[in-house]
């Protein structure tokens, strides 16, 4: 047990303990905590935080439209940079608002510190005007969260806020903050003099384990590495390390949607994204694999298919620096605990110490050419409708030479861009994979082009989504940030007709997008520029218009409305069992049904 | 994993004693669909701001397993201790339990409470309030015992639970 439990004090140097209104204080924390931008909109409970903030240099803030649109933006911004996302908003709806986005921060491991106001400390309990009980709204949807009750505890808090949300399993925290709080003058305690009580994360792997998984690795014959979000969260040494490592092995390689561009899709081992939208290669592999390295992934219902059918004849090696991961899906023969980039770095190391050969891996290599031989991604297309996938392959082709970012909403669209939109580093792809929040994309795109001002920022996106969270066009025009939305339109909820026709019997219960806007007039009335293909004949000329002009643009790509997304695994299916076209016509089990 | 026998466990979790601590340890039972049978939480030691929940839980040895690992990631969580898989705690759990009746069942009862080790904390003339403390199974034996003779009031602490020898959880 520690023996002392309150904060630990600096050694009082003169001047490290400032007197401070709490409002001030978020700024001087902000700043200490090396924080440039932050996402938000004001109110009522948080007005003495907006009054610090106006005074205060050196911070951007990024007023948005809605308060969901603030957290998905402070979520693009540190999915593309690899810093924390810092978001304010006011009590009650403020607070509510934010609850879709910081659950699909904790859903994704993005870290996050969310500040908010809450009404005097004196009305809380009351039912006051715009009080909600914030640290309870959000209290399954954070890492962490605190009301502070003393201005004394709230640079403490601040500074355990940020080492929170960016260590061990990065994730939403928040900050709840009474206006009196933000009033009253209290003692600043700069970072350094922080420590937290119990929070102590494993990042060092045990040297035992590593050494197995290493022995494990050599002995497979059928190897194959599915690695995930954990990749990218653990920064760019992760990935560097890990293309080492497939590099010493020669093992093949799978990545979830959270995972894509830790590895380059251009490198052989590469087999493409696995799961209900993988490619046939990875999920084969995956099924017939003796062994399955799995690297900072989670064995999501998405990835694994039917849990009794999945991978039946492999020992799996886990590695997650959450040690709840481990076992908690498909049993594991060997859990390691720890960061990504500090263990792969360390199998690497050990590999190349033990001069380790892998088996050989002709004959698993020949089988896994077999399965690629299938073109899992293949698609018909055609001269008079755009389709979808061609949509995606032409924004491909021509960004080549760009410094390219790309966010998506939730849907078929997201599939295809997955699919189809090759990521060669980290950092690059932003999309919500563990909640699957339409709307993400948009207001992501915003936090990446602020993050990144002169690279290529594109959210593919659809055209339901989209307008969920449409009113960010505002935000993007405000601050000049030339987002550029690529929007698939098929009139429909695509994947939920999709859904429908497979499942339902093409009942498509409101699925139809009726009164649809017209994007480009749309695009013209929030001040930016609309641009709509509808024949494959003008795809890249409009493309290439997109590309060139340095505003944000609406893209209305009209595109095939009756198109599905393939390959797919059917919910309650194994990994074998996939429907590549439609022309397999794959039954769907009543089990299946429940799983969607 | 299914399939398996559901077992029931006493974990108990020593946390910072800070506001909402105790909500995010039951939130994430009943967020993630976990059991809980008993619960007892108090603060321990007020110098360290430390408090002790103890839990009696069931499920299978998988869903045991979830359990301890989710509530290692709680922030404020120092440590969890499962007594059941470690077989090293004593468990106890203290009882106020009030039987009604006059007559042969009354001094049946008070014959049963003193087997027991049970002490009238309150008695009346057609009353007693009985104090009893024991395994949990001790408890249960002696309120099934008590409810033919007039049994109408059942308070239970939950069960308290500390490591045999000189060290502590």
């Amino acid at each position: 047990m520690d023996k002392d439990n309150t904060l630990t004090a600096a050694p009082a140097a003169a001047g490290a303990h400032l007197t401070l209104s709490g409002a001030e204080m978020v700024i001087q924390a902000l700043r200490d905590q090396g924080v440039s931008h932050i996402f938000g909109y004001p109110g009522g409970a948080v007005l003495p935080i907006y009054d610090a903030l106006f005074k205060a240099p050196g911070i951007t803030h990024v007023l948005v439209r809605h308060e969901q649109g603030a957290v998905h933006a402070a979520e693009g911004y540190a999915r593309s940079t690899g810093k924390p996302g810092v978001v304010l908003v006011t009590s009650g709806p403020g607070a509510t608002n934010a609850v879709t986005g910081i659950t699909d921060a904790l859903m994704d491991s993005i870290p996050l510190v969310v500040i908010t106001g809450q009404v005097p400390s004196h009305l809380i309990g009351t039912d006051a005007f715009q009080e909600c009980d914030t640290v309870g709204i959000t209290r399954p949807c954070t890492k962490n969260n605190w009301l502070v009750r003393d201005v004394n505890e709230l640079s403490r808090t601040l500074h355990e806020a940020f080492q929170i949300a960016t260590t061990g399993r990065p994730g939403p925290v928040l900050v709840d903050i009474p206006k009196d709080i933000q009033f009253q003058k209290g003692v600043y305690l700069p970072p350094a003099s922080v420590q937290h009580r119990s929070y102590k994360p494993k990042t060092d792997p045990d040297p035992g384990a590593i050494a197995r998984a290493v022995e494990m690795m050599a002995a497979a014959k059928r190897p194959v590495f599915y690695t995930g979000g954990g990749i990218i969260n653990s920064g760019p040494e992760a990935s560097k390390a890990l293309r080492e490592l497939v590099e010493l092995t020669g093992f093949p390689i799978t990545s979830t949607l959270m995972g894509l561009g830790a590895f380059p899709a251009s490198r052989p081992e590469w087999l493409g994204m696995l799961g209900m939208h993988g490619t046939w290669e990875a999920n084969n592999a995956m099924h017939d694999c003796d062994l399955l390295i799995c690297l900072g992934a989670r064995f999501d219902d998405r990835v694994t298919g039917r849990v009794a059918a999945f991978s039946p004849g492999s020992k799996r090696i886990h590695l997650d620096i959450d040690a709840s991961q481990i076992n908690k899906v498909v049993r594991t023969e060997l859990g390691i605990v720890a960061d990504a980039a500090k263990a792969i770095a360390e199998m690497v190391q050990v590999w190349k110490a033990k001069k380790k050969q892998a088996q050989p891996l002709k004959e698993w290599w020949a089988q896994i050419d077999t399965w690629r031989a299938r073109k899992s991604l293949a698609f018909k297309n055609s001269d008079t409708l755009i389709k979808p996938q061609y949509a995606v392959d032409r924004l491909y082709a021509l960004t080549r030479d760009k410094d390219v970012y790309i966010t998506t909403e939730v849907g078929q669209h997201q599939m295809w861009a997955a699919q189809r939109f090759k990521f060669e580093q980290p950092n690059r792809w932003m999309t919500s994979g563990g909640l699957g929040t339409m709307g993400y994309g948009l207001p992501a795109a915003v936090g990446v082009q602020l993050a990144h001002p002169d690279a290529l920022v594109i959210d593919i996106a659809g055209e339901a989504s989209v307008q969920m969270t449409m009113q960010e066009m505002s935000t993007a025009i405000q601050y000049d940030l030339p987002i550029k939305i690529f929007i698939l339109n098929n009139e429909y909820m695509g994947m939920v007709r999709q859904w429908q026709e497979l499942l339902h019997g093409g009942r498509y219960s409101h699925s139809y997008s009726e009164a649809l806007p017209d994007f480009v007039k749309l695009a013209e009335a929030f001040g930016c520029v609309g641009l709509r293909a509808t024949t494959p004949q003008e795809l890249d000329g409009k493309i290439l218009e997109m590309i060139a002009v340095k505003r944000p643009v609406l893209f209305d790509c009209r595109v095939d409305p009756m198109e599905n997304c393939y390959p797919m695994i059917p919910s309650g299916a194994a990994h074998n069992e996939m429907i590549l076209s439609p022309d397999d016509g794959g039954e769907v089990s009543e089990a299946g049904k429940m799983l969607v | 994993m299914s399939g398996e026998a559901v077992e029931r466990h006493t974990i108990t979790v020593l946390v910072n004693n800070e506001a909402g601590v105790l909500a995010r340890v039951i939130g994430l039972f009943s967020g993630r669909g976990y059991n809980i049978e008993s619960l007892t939480v108090a603060e321990v030691d007020p110098a360290a701001r430390t408090s002790r929940i103890t839990i009696v839980t069931s499920g299978t040895p998988a869903v045991i397993e979830q359990i301890e690992a989710q509530l290692n990631r709680v922030v404020p969580v120092r440590k969890v201790t499962n007594w059941t898989a470690e077989k090293a705690g004593i468990e106890r759990e203290m009882a106020l339990i009030k039987v009604a009746g006059t007559g042969e069942k009354r001094m049946e009862a008070l014959r049963m409470a003193d087997a027991f080790r049970a002490r009238a904390v309150d008695t009346t003339h057609t009353s007693f309030v009985f104090e009893i403390t024991g395994a949990p199974s001790k408890i249960d034996s002696f309120i099934e015992l008590m409810r033919p003779l007039g049994l109408v009031d059942v308070s239970r602490t939950g069960v308290a639970a500390i490591s045999r020898g000189p060290e502590a959880m």
